[in-house]
């Protein structure tokens, strides 16, 4: 295989550990075993050896990341280091104290979640009491000078919501808006039926957010993210397979996703053991699924192979068992069948109770 | 809308740096980036707040050798697109 393409961000998931137990939660369900975090010599090490491969993003995120107390000496490295720093948070647990120290350290954005529009909509699905601190947090970021991304994951509960979410960034002054579908992975997964949302409730709020978007242009970015089950095309999942992201784990594992470790059969290697540079070269998860040699029909005969680079191979093992099958979301996809039923299903279905995110859950 | 008068300025969100693998500069902001050309670079390291895009236009009329009215044509394009996006605040 030729040279491998340049990463461009590192995805620093620093712990699994958080104070929130939100339903829809993108770690794994057997977070819990991966208890044995990377201290903090290594994660500079790591920052120094992504920045040497080409890497110019850094997101810290988790898990809360806030719950690591090295986290000032990581943002002060990754300022050393000229990266520009984003920090994905819940905002809990956080003083003023602290955020102010982030901020003289030079981290460059901090993105806070919130769940829906009033308290009691978003900590049901946060599984703790938490929006009124999140809205005085917002507010911090926004005092400090800090630019400030404001991030609402949309499902079926919310999603009728969008217009209010809108104003709420508004009021709160977010330079960056991001409406991001659920998808159906982690946690989201077995709460699917709980979350899903219909074709309707979708087409309503992705107008409310275009027209949004054309008023609140310059202003404030607005983003809406489509949920896969509903597009009938394959997202370019991190803009492919080991392409421009590394995803770190708080364990070390070097991984082209989030969830690359869930699937079976596939060997990644940790930092600990190899230099960054090696592994995103040579690593065999890493090289499985890269390029178009490992692509079934229909997608190795695609006009879009190198639009969408055969979409999400943790959505295809999660749904057919099969990491190397085409993305089921696609509507060419032989398992399509499996979307368009949980689609019939969301339409008619009453809401299921949710499964919150906790430690015990073995996977 | 960008004028002559306006003194830009990049949005908070968004950072110069210098990247030594292409040798060109990007502008990064939140989870996105751009590779910049070398004018495009030379226009936002002016963006200070400070200078007009008059002024920035002058500059580099004079520093390119070319005529004041095709520069600046290419300078108010470039920087109507990037307040578009929100990356460069134009205050007159």
């Amino acid at each position: 295989m030729s040279e491998p393409a340049r990463p461009y961000t590192l995805v620093a998931e620093l712990t699994y550990r958080c104070p929130l137990r939100c339903v829809y939660c993108s770690n794994p369900l057997d977070y819990g075993r991966h208890r044995d975090e990377l201290d903090t010599e290594t994660w500079l090490r790591v920052l120094g050896e992504a920045e040497d491969l080409g890497v110019v993003q850094l997101n810290l995120t988790g898990g809360e990341p806030l719950v690591r107390d090295d986290l000032e000496t990581i943002i002060a490295e990754a300022r050393r280091l000229d990266l520009y720093t984003n920090l994905i948070t819940s905002g809990i647990p956080l003083r003023r104290e602290r955020l102010a120290r982030f901020r003289e350290l030079g981290l460059d954005n901090v993105q806070i979640s919130i769940q829906d529009t009033d308290a009691a909509g978003s900590d049901r699905i946060a599984g703790r009491r938490s929006f009124d601190r999140k809205l005085a947090i917002a507010g911090w970021v926004k005092e400090l000078g800090f630019p400030l991304t404001l991030n609402t994951v949309l499902h079926r509960e919310n999603l009728d919501h969008v217009a209010d979410i809108i104003a709420l960034a508004e009021q709160l002054g977010a330079d960056r808006l991001e409406l991001a579908n659920t998808q159906y992975l982690g946690w989201a997964l077995p709460n699917r039926a709980a979350l899903l949302p219909t074709q309707a409730q979708l087409t309503r709020a992705r107008e409310v957010a275009a027209e949004a978007r054309r008023r609140l242009r310059g202003k404030m970015e607005v983003l809406f993210v489509t949920p896969d089950y509903y597009t009938d095309l394959p997202k370019a999942c991190m803009d492919g397979w080991g392409r421009r992201f590394i995803v770190l784990s708080p364990a070390g594992l070097v991984l082209p996703c989030h969830a690359a470790h869930t699937l079976p059969g596939l060997h990644f290697d940790s930092v600990r053991e190899r230099p960054l540079r090696e592994i995103w070269a040579d690593s065999a998860g890493f090289n499985a699924f890269r390029g178009e040699g490992w692509m079934p029909e229909p997608c190795r005969s695609c006009d879009r192979r190198e639009t969408d680079f055969g979409g999400c191979r943790c959505q295809a093992f999660h749904l057919t068992g099969n990491a190397a099958a085409t993305d089921p979301t696609c509507h060419l996809s032989p398992d399509h069948g499996l979307i368009e039923t949980a689609r019939l299903t969301a339409a008619a279905a009453p809401p299921a109770p949710f499964i919150y995110r906790t430690a015990r859950r073995a996977g | 809308m960008i004028s002559t008068e306006s003194r830009p300025r990049l949005a908070a969100k968004a950072r110069l740096r210098f990247d030594r693998k292409s040798s060109r500069y990007m502008l990064l902001y939140p989870e996105r980036g751009l590779v910049l050309n070398p004018t495009a670079a030379d226009v936002l390291q002016r963006c200070d707040g400070l200078r007009t895009v008059g002024s920035i236009v002058e500059e580099l009329a004079q520093q390119y050798g070319h005529e004041v009215p095709a520069v600046e044509r290419e300078v108010m394009t470039f920087l109507q697109t990037m307040t578009d996006r929100g990356l460069v605040l134009a205050e007159v």
